[in-house]
């Protein structure tokens, strides 16, 4: 099944939780949901015989520098062989989004990551803490957020060259 | 022989002193800290194989750092892993030298702008006796920092201060 079947399949039972689809992506066509509405479309997704989207590939951050976060989600289905791509979309005041774990344990430790680099919080995530950076990293400093500063200092030892 | 001949009767004497003695004992057995940190491992065992073969300068591997006297930092130290990195070489007994092996561990290698998670050169945490430069180091330059470090333990003292730490130079 192609993108834009697959998309077909999704607008049929949530219209309302869509965002944007974009057929024409320059890398290969995505789909944008809604933050709260990401779980029950990833089930339907993972669920619907003909989909059977068992494979959460990757699950990333994004800071698009422009006072928004994304998470991106790479699908593929072992049974069928076919892939798809989601997004959704949050502002960085507040980065809510609603965890898949419960669908792909996978996402675990990819949505820690996603927290760990960006501070989106995954709500519904199990055990949502820190998981590259030490435990002891300063309280709401995540490296790949675009405004991130270098602290001066960790633990004692000088940071910048 | 001249002078000894006259002086001792009995041919199996050797006369040295305490240093030259300590010092050939230190560098002919150098334990090392068994530990890798990145790249630059995969380097430093292929220095201990067969190939390259630094058990011939007497050093082994130890896996404690109670037994160990040498630690070679091979490989990038983040900040997570200094802290522990700092703490083996506290519990390793004195006398002890540190080689820090490639560019990571000398100054941070490619990190040293945009690594937040990179400490800027190992001996920022605990001092090092040779640098040695490559990215990562071939097992030659290894075997050059060791034989490096070796002259450098072969003038120690035991009254002069400690000797400043040597460079391995570029090929």
């Amino acid at each position: 099944m192609n993108a834009n079947e697959i998309y077909e399949k999704i607008r049929n039972k949530f219209e309302d939780a869509i965002v944007e689809f974009k057929s024409d992506a320059i890398v290969e066509p995505y789909l944008e949901v809604k933050p709260d509405r990401v779980k029950e479309i990833c089930e339907f997704l993972r669920d619907e015989p003909d989909l059977a989207f068992d494979y959460l590939m990757c699950l990333s951050g994004v800071d698009y520098a422009n006072g928004t976060l994304g998470v991106v989600y790479h699908l593929y289905s072992m049974k069928h062989g076919h892939r798809f791509v989601l997004k959704v979309k949050v502002p960085v005041e507040n980065p809510v989004v609603q965890s898949v774990e419960s669908v792909w344990k996978s996402a675990n430790w990819h949505e820690r990551e996603a927290y760990d680099m960006f501070g989106i919080i995954f709500e519904g995530h199990p055990d949502l803490r820190r998981i590259l950076m030490p435990y002891d990293w300063p309280e709401g400093s995540h490296p790949l957020r675009k405004d991130f500063q270098v602290p001066e200092f960790y633990n004692g030892m000088k940071v910048p060259y | 022989m001249g002078l000894l001949d006259k002086r001792f009767e009995s041919e199996n004497i050797v006369i040295t002193t305490v240093e030259d003695v300590l010092n050939w004992a230190r560098l002919s057995s150098l334990w090392m800290m068994q530990f890798g940190l990145a790249c630059c491992a995969i380097e430093m065992m292929a220095a201990s194989a067969s190939h390259f073969d630094i058990m011939r300068f007497g050093i082994i591997p130890r896996s404690t750092p109670r037994q160990a006297d040498l630690m070679i930092v091979a490989g990038t130290v983040t900040l997570k892993m200094a802290s522990r990195v700092k703490r083996l070489y506290e519990q390793m007994p004195d006398p002890k030298y540190v080689i820090s092996m490639g560019s990571c561990a000398n100054c941070g290698g490619p990190y040293w702008e945009h690594g937040y998670h990179v400490l800027k050169g190992v001996d920022r945490i605990i001092p090092v006796d040779v640098y040695v430069p490559g990215c990562p180091p071939r097992p030659e330059a290894l075997l050059e920092g060791i034989i490096k470090l070796r002259e450098k333990i072969r003038r120690e003292s035991l009254v002069k201060k400690k000797l400043p730490p040597v460079y391995v130079e570029e090929k």
